[in-house]
């Protein structure tokens, strides 16, 4: 549904998006992630045909968006990073607005506009000036913009910033519910966003991408090690916590023990496996033939958070295995 | 062609619901009623005095009052456009309104004739407060229609012009104060063009004669109408509307 080839955006003096390809399968949600800076918004004004590339080629729906732009906007319903809004309209105004200028005839807009009150939950703010609403509504005003024309791909800039929890869940809650006909791609730098929301996850860094994959295979790929949660009790005196961790770091396997906070003469460590071991037996057994009590024995996933850190600090990390050429290692700003 | 009406309805529906439309014909009929009320006083005192020296030439009312009343409507315009123009694209780069117009289905140029001719809306509503005044003329006087109407054809091509160049400004700047500023001081600088030439007859004192936008307007006010204005005027509004949409395509190549 959409395809980034070689995609560059030169300015002046910086290269906000350097040499980046990707896909997105029609009905998949895709999640833009990366740290503030890194090329989310060019890429995704540059697929609305908002900026020109100055290298490489993108296309929606098999058109190119150099080419036949008008075909591309037709398809594509965008969320700018601030919700396109004008504080003097009211919503149900503003609404009729844009779904007119996205080509719905003045005979339908009524319907649609009705439609999307509805869907985006709008109906109590519907004749109130824009101006006039709070953060989430406008975001949910943004969004209502965005789908009135009933378009086959969404593309979304940070659609969660700015919300309350509350906020953010009804926003998921929708998303979810657009997902089965429409190809979203959004873009944020909170991480539990993509876990939530997406079924894939584009990381970029820096205008380079440094890993695509499914949320699930990306989280698993990079724990290769296994990370291990313990917690013992000593049956009789206080076990000393340096003697404690001593004797964890000798199992094995092991390579590295953390101590993480102590309460009731319960202390609680967790210990990261060296690549490919299996460690919870021999810890367990170490635990008990010590003389202590093993009260919880879990694994700990890496969150997506961590691996996000992890990619975006070195992307040598997972690069080999995904794209052949190395990338250098002085990347731009 | 309908997606232009659709960006003209909003920027005149825009223009209404802030006070910035009702402000500039509030003063703009406060000055127009003004000079109004000078010049007509004037043209009874002239009448009074011409009565009691024996004189029974009759005054004719366009030619002392009509005539240069409008003449001097032409003047506040250059104040007025920049009030009208200087939010056009401004506003929208400011506030990221831009991006919904830019990524919706509609050609850059629909946008630029859409918020013309919304601007050209508000500048004939303004424009219209004068008529307040003139239609007192022509319920006590019998003043010529044509060279009324003729004037009139004028003003709105003047202002279809600096508007047109108002919103080619607006385009460079997402700050409306400096798009306001600098149409101000363009329009003024095309009005005192014909200033600086009028007494000298050198080629170049003549193209900027030719460029003044006033002298164009003074052969309107006096009625007459002419092709060579009406071109004048015609490809003044295409060339700053052509130059507009190249600067909004360097938009997108700049932002």
């Amino acid at each position: 549904m959409i395809k980034v080839e070689g995609l560059t955006k030169r300015y002046a003096r910086t290269v906000a998006v350097n040499n980046i390809s990707f896909e997105v399968e029609k009905g998949q949600i895709v999640g833009f992630l990366g740290p503030n800076g890194a090329g989310k918004t060019t890429t995704m004004r540059i697929l609305t045909c908002f900026l020109p590339p100055t290298e490489g080629k993108a296309s929606v729906a098999g058109f190119d968006v150099q080419e036949h732009p008008m075909e591309v906007k037709r398809r594509i319903g965008y969320l700018p990073e601030t919700p396109p809004v004008y504080p003097e309209m009211d919503v149900s105004g503003y609404l009729e607005f844009a779904g007119q200028i996205k080509g719905i005839s003045s005979a339908d807009i009524k319907k649609k506009v009705d439609e999307v009150v509805g869907r985006c939950a709008l109906g109590d703010v519907r004749y109130k000036l824009i101006g006039k609403l709070s953060k989430g509504y406008r975001q949910r005003v943004g969004i209502a913009q965005a789908i009135i024309h009933n378009p086959p791909v969404l593309i979304l800039d940070e659609p969660t910033s700015g919300l309350d929890p509350k906020q953010i869940i009804e926003i998921r809650d929708l998303l979810h519910e657009l997902a089965g006909e429409h190809t979203i791609i959004l873009s944020t730098h909170i991480l539990s966003e993509v876990e939530h929301s997406c079924e894939r996850v584009i990381i970029i860094s820096s205008g380079k991408v440094v890993a695509t994959d499914s949320v699930a295979n990306l989280t698993n790929r990079l724990r290769g090690s296994e990370a291990v949660a313990v917690e013992i009790e000593a049956a009789g005196p206080h076990p000393n916590v340096s003697e404690a961790q001593q004797r964890l770091e000798q199992v094995q396997g092991v390579s590295r023990v953390v101590a993480k906070e102590q309460k009731d003469g319960r202390l609680r460590f967790e210990i990261e496996s060296l690549q490919g071991r299996q460690i919870r037996a021999e810890l367990a057994r170490t635990v008990v033939n010590a003389g202590w009590n093993l009260s919880e024995l879990s694994s700990v996933g890496l969150s997506l958070e961590e691996v996000f850190l992890q990619l975006t600090a070195s992307e040598k990390v997972i690069q080999p295995e995904k794209t052949p050429e190395p990338t250098p290692e002085g990347s731009e700003k | 062609m309908r997606n232009a009406l659709l960006i003209a309805g909003k920027e005149i529906k825009s223009y209404f619901a802030s006070p910035i439309a009702y402000l500039l014909m509030a003063a703009f009929g406060l000055i127009f009623g003004f000079t109004f009320y000078v010049s007509s006083r004037d043209f009874i005192r002239m009448g009074l005095q011409a009565q009691m020296m024996g004189q029974q030439q009759p005054m004719s009312v366009n030619d002392i009052i009509i005539r240069p009343l409008l003449g001097f409507a032409g003047t506040i315009t250059l104040f007025l456009v920049p009030m009208i123009t200087m939010r056009l694209i401004a506003e929208e780069k400011r506030t990221g309104t831009i991006e919904l117009l830019l990524t919706s289905p509609i050609r850059d140029n629909e946008i630029i004739i859409g918020k013309w001719l919304g601007a050209m809306v508000l500048f004939l509503c303004v424009l219209g407060m004068s008529m307040i005044n003139i239609a007192f003329i022509f319920i006590w006087g019998k003043p010529d229609v044509q060279p009324v109407l003729v004037a009139y054809l004028g003003l709105i091509l003047q202002g279809g012009c600096l508007i047109a160049i108002g919103e080619f400004i607006s385009t460079t700047t997402r700050n409306q104060i400096i798009a306001g500023g600098v149409t101000f001081f363009v329009c003024l600088f095309l009005y005192l063009m014909s200033y600086f030439t009028g007494t000298d007859t050198g080629v170049v004192s003549q193209v900027g004669n030719y460029l003044s936008i006033i002298t164009h307007l003074e052969n309107f006010s006096k009625g007459l109408l002419s092709m060579k204005d009406v071109l004048f005027y015609l490809s003044m509004i295409f060339l700053a509307l052509f130059l507009t949409s190249r600067s909004m395509e360097s938009l997108r190549w700049r932002a």
